[in-house]
């Protein structure tokens, strides 16, 4: 049994330890709204924080992870500056299909956490790993200026 | 309720609750699935709601339900849909509650198609008329039987917020409080539509009902739902197309933990397990030969070679007009080739299918574009009649023509008959990319000539593959497919001398289908490049020389002006820029859009400003308008720098984003989308940045290097050694 600490709860999961957390959350824990887009980290659909930074987790095994929290999407929304991004992400009107918007959230929220005031050099260098096919890149930009504004 | 069930969301239930809810209560076999029972939902103490139609049911609690016939993708039909409705209803906005529509062609198929479709751009302009028709033949009903309440005429009164007003005496009724009376109350036959001055709902930039939900991870799309007992599986098609399952040895994959089944299934492998990763692992084990069988030697050059060939033969005449041959003898005449790739659609949310097949019924679960499609492949393969086929449709993360087919469908569907209970089929990204149904290649062969400074004679030869012939065989007629021809035949320049020809080429082994701006993403590619080569030969500015053919054209001529205005078309620019301008009607919207690149000297293009001028007649959400032109830019553009899908020895050689890339944040400018006031019918919208993108882009790298690029995806070494290519 592995045991993991996600969005504040605790879990004991019985997988190998070489299985990426993509597919604990997902197929094990049915927390669904962290997606699958590539399994290469190529894409960032899967993006999750650990300890607060943002990480690949269709790569990440399970094992490696130890005592260090997770958050996802669905659990992003209780700290301040998640849910000022996704209150940003609404009033905005970022989303289209929005299958990749979990994974620019959470690679947002992380951007935000520890540069409170990015410019578009910091947008682009937190931001460039997340794919969005339906090209919501120029309100993504808004959206989390916008929630710095609004710390 | 028809036997397939549909799918409720709104700002007030989330869907994954009512989805774990409904499983609870149908305990394990998941009968009910997604359905949300009507009684239940919308009607709780009983009795029947005002359901005048198809798309608007009110309860008598006031709450009105409007059953959406098109699929919600991102691009914003759900709000737009729901906005017409609303309006000509009279309904106010925060009541209302939408529902997918269930499989029906008879009630809910497409106007333009017949059958249930989601595409060609063209849900607000097949749906408009008849969704207003059905809005207002309600709110007549609704007026008629509070009129007969108070005995007064019907056009003494009116309906605003949900209710019928007595205008004389201010005396109300609310819509729940007239159901019953409503019900006995025939329709009109010609309902009375709103004037356009009269929209309160229509033209406001409304929030869009569908995406609250998207942002906190509750969204439920195909590839999340999880029906108790559920198995997941993933598979490999044979490499080459076309061939088969050779030999396999399935005793390694076997003993990778969680794997439960190995199976062959005559052109595809699949491995079923108990999480995503055991399939995947145990498909990565699986020992498999194939029988590669006769596309074995099929490669790109192979391919090009028999376009090219057949594009030098006279097509199938599809537009003529005055004498085109002669005028090319007369003029001062160019001659070019434009080529387009083959592209995958690379859909955010892979392909993948869930399906419970039983003995006498079959559930499945997917995002499609295509509702009563799915239905029938799960229908055919199983062998159950159509109504044993439940099919729950869900939002969809990226269509752009890829869930216009049934393939992940039929796929999933022949896995589950060998699984007890349901299973999840999920394709790798690298499945998704190596086993799509590619975007053909074109190639297009230009001529014309000048006189006078303007387009005397025009000849355009589009060769291509016929995605209709397959799909929708009726739109194939004598030789002609209309898609591959649209925004061609009908090009909006005014030439005097003009044919249009088409010449069907399907490719060796490659599947072909539709992608995003479908037949016009190849041809306004080549048709407003090669304007540009001629406006260069006649030494004319590009914005000049098309304003000039644009007299018969005042919709697009305006959207050109706009467009060169904004983005200060003429103004001195850096040494290494340039700016580039296209104009398209496509779509039934008329659209100008100029992009300004800097090329440096390795030949790597930066984009630094994309502007667009847009009159697409009467918008229903303005924000949606422009939302979906800057993505649909973006996906255009993502193409022209770097989607190309090559063969070699049968197979697709690439596999996933890392070589088959798209633009990133990093390398987008900000987007200017301006909106053109117009009281014309709408147009579609969904694909027109698509089609924009490529020629001002191609048309903006010429401005900043002198290098015409008639192919894509763009090439840079041709821009770095400064060669025409």
């Amino acid at each position: 049994m592995i045991a993991l600490n996600i969005n504040g709860q605790s879990h004991n999961v019985d997988v190998a330890a070489d299985m990426p957390l993509l597919w604990v959350l997902r197929d094990v824990l049915a927390l669904t709204g962290t997606k699958f887009g590539c399994g290469i980290a190529q894409c960032g659909a899967c993006t999750v924080h650990l300890d607060g930074s943002p990480i690949r987790s269709c790569v990440l095994p399970v094992g490696s992870i130890g005592e260090r929290r997770i958050t996802t999407i669905e659990g992003v929304g209780s700290t301040a500056v998640g849910s000022r991004v996704q209150r940003a992400w609404l009033d905005s009107e970022v989303v289209q299909c929005g299958y990749c918007q979990s994974g620019q959230i959470m690679s947002a929220v992380a951007l935000l956490t520890t540069t409170a005031n990015p410019d578009d050099a910091d947008i682009n260098a937190a931001m460039a790993g997340n794919i969005c096919r339906c090209g919501t890149y120029v309100r993504i930009r808004t959206a989390i200026k916008q929630a710095a504004k609004g710390s | 309720m028809s036997q397939a069930s549909s799918r409720s969301i709104n700002g007030v239930r989330n869907p994954r609750r009512a989805f774990l809810q409904a499983s609870v209560a149908a305990g394990a076999a998941l009968l009910l699935g997604f359905r949300l029972p009507l009684a239940a939902a919308t009607s709780p103490k009983g009795g029947d709601p005002f359901a005048p139609n198809a798309f608007i049911r009110i309860d008598r609690h006031g709450g009105v339900t409007l059953i959406m016939p098109q699929v919600e993708m991102g691009q914003g039909v759900y709000t737009a849909v729901a906005m017409i409705l609303a309006e000509e209803l009279d309904v106010e906005w925060g009541q209302v509650r939408l529902e997918a529509a269930p499989p029906n062609d008879k009630l809910y198929g497409n106007p333009t198609f017949g059958i249930q479709v989601t595409g060609n751009s063209n849900s607000i302009r097949a749906f408009w008329t008849p969704l207003r028709k059905a809005g207002a033949s309600a709110r007549a009903i609704l007026i008629e039987a509070a009129a007969r309440r108070w005995k007064v005429d019907s056009g003494t009164c009116r309906a605003e917020n949900s209710e019928v007003i007595h205008t004389a005496s201010g005396r109300k009724l609310a819509y729940a409080a007239l159901i019953d009376d409503a019900a006995n109350i025939p329709p009109p036959k010609e309902p009375l539509l709103k004037s356009p001055a009269d929209f309160k709902t229509i033209g406001k930039p409304l929030k869009r009902l569908d995406t609250p939900d998207k942002v906190n991870g509750k969204v439920i799309y195909g590839i999340d739902v999880m029906p108790p007992g559920l198995k997941f599986a993933t598979l490999a098609a044979c490499p080459v197309f076309g061939g088969k399952v050779g030999h396999v040895n399935d005793t390694k994959a076997k003993q990778v933990p969680g794997v439960h089944r190995v199976l062959a299934l005559e052109d595809f492998v699949t491995v079923v397990g108990d999480h995503m990763w055991a399939a995947k692992q145990g498909l990565a084990a699986l020992d498999v030969s194939w029988d590669e069988g006769p596309n074995a030697k099929v490669n790109s050059a192979t391919v090009w070679k028999e376009l090219r060939e057949a594009s030098e033969k006279p097509g199938v005449v599809a537009k003529a007009a005055g004498d085109a041959a002669k005028a090319l003898r007369e003029g001062k005449s160019l001659d070019a080739a434009y080529e387009m790739p083959f592209l995958a659609h690379a859909t955010m949310e892979p392909m993948n299918c869930t399906v419970h097949v039983r003995a006498d019924a079959c559930e499945v679960w997917v995002g499609i574009q295509v509702l009563t499609r799915a239905q029938a492949i799960a229908a055919k393969v199983t062998g159950l009649p159509l109504e044993k086929v439940t099919v729950h449709n869900f939002l969809i993360g990226g269509g752009f023509g890829r869930r216009l087919e049934v393939d992940m469908v039929e796929k999933a569907v022949r896995i589950a008959k060998q699984v007890d209970g349901p299973v999840k089929v999920v394709w790798t990204r690298e499945e998704d990319i190596q086993h799509d149904i590619y975007r053909p290649v074109y190639r297009d062969l230009l001529s014309a000539s000048l006189a006078n400074g303007r387009i005397s004679g025009w000849t355009h030869r589009i060769t291509g593959s016929s995605i209709m012939a397959r799909w929708l065989p009726p739109a194939f007629q004598k030789g002609i497919d209309i898609d591959a021809i649209d925004s061609a035949a009908d090009m909006p320049y005014d030439i005097p001398n003009l044919r249009v020809e088409y010449t069907r080429v399907e490719p060796p082994a490659v599947p072909t289908g539709f992608w995003r701006g479908v037949g016009p993403n190849n041809n306004v590619f080549a048709i407003e490049s090669f304007i540009d080569e001629l406006a260069n030969k006649a030494g004319k500015d590009p914005v000049t020389f098309r304003r000039d053919m644009l007299g018969k054209n005042p919709r697009l001529r305006a959207a050109v002006d706009l467009a060169a205005s904004k983005a200060g078309w003429g103004s001195a620019l850096p040494v290494g820029h340039g700016r580039g301008i296209a104009a398209q009607v496509a779509f039934g919207s008329f659209i100008a859009t100029v992009i300004e690149v800097e090329v440096d000297d390795q030949g790597e293009v930066s984009l630094k400003r994309i502007v667009s001028a847009v009159d697409t007649g009467i918008v229903v959400n303005p924000d949606t308008v422009v939302a979906q032109l800057q993505g649909g830019l973006i996906f255009g553009l993502t193409a022209a720098l770097y989607g190309e899908i090559t063969i070699d020895k049968g197979r697709v050689q690439q596999s996933n984003f890392h070589n088959y890339r798209m633009l990133r944040i990093d390398q987008v400018p900000n987007i200017e989308v301006h909106l053109i006031k117009s009281g014309e019918a709408p147009g579609g919208i969904g694909e027109t940045g698509t089609t924009a993108g490529p020629p001002a882009l191609g048309n903006a790298i010429y401005a900043a290097t002198g290098v015409r690029l008639r192919r894509l995806p763009i090439d840079r070494i041709a821009l770095a050694v400064g060669k025409s290519a």
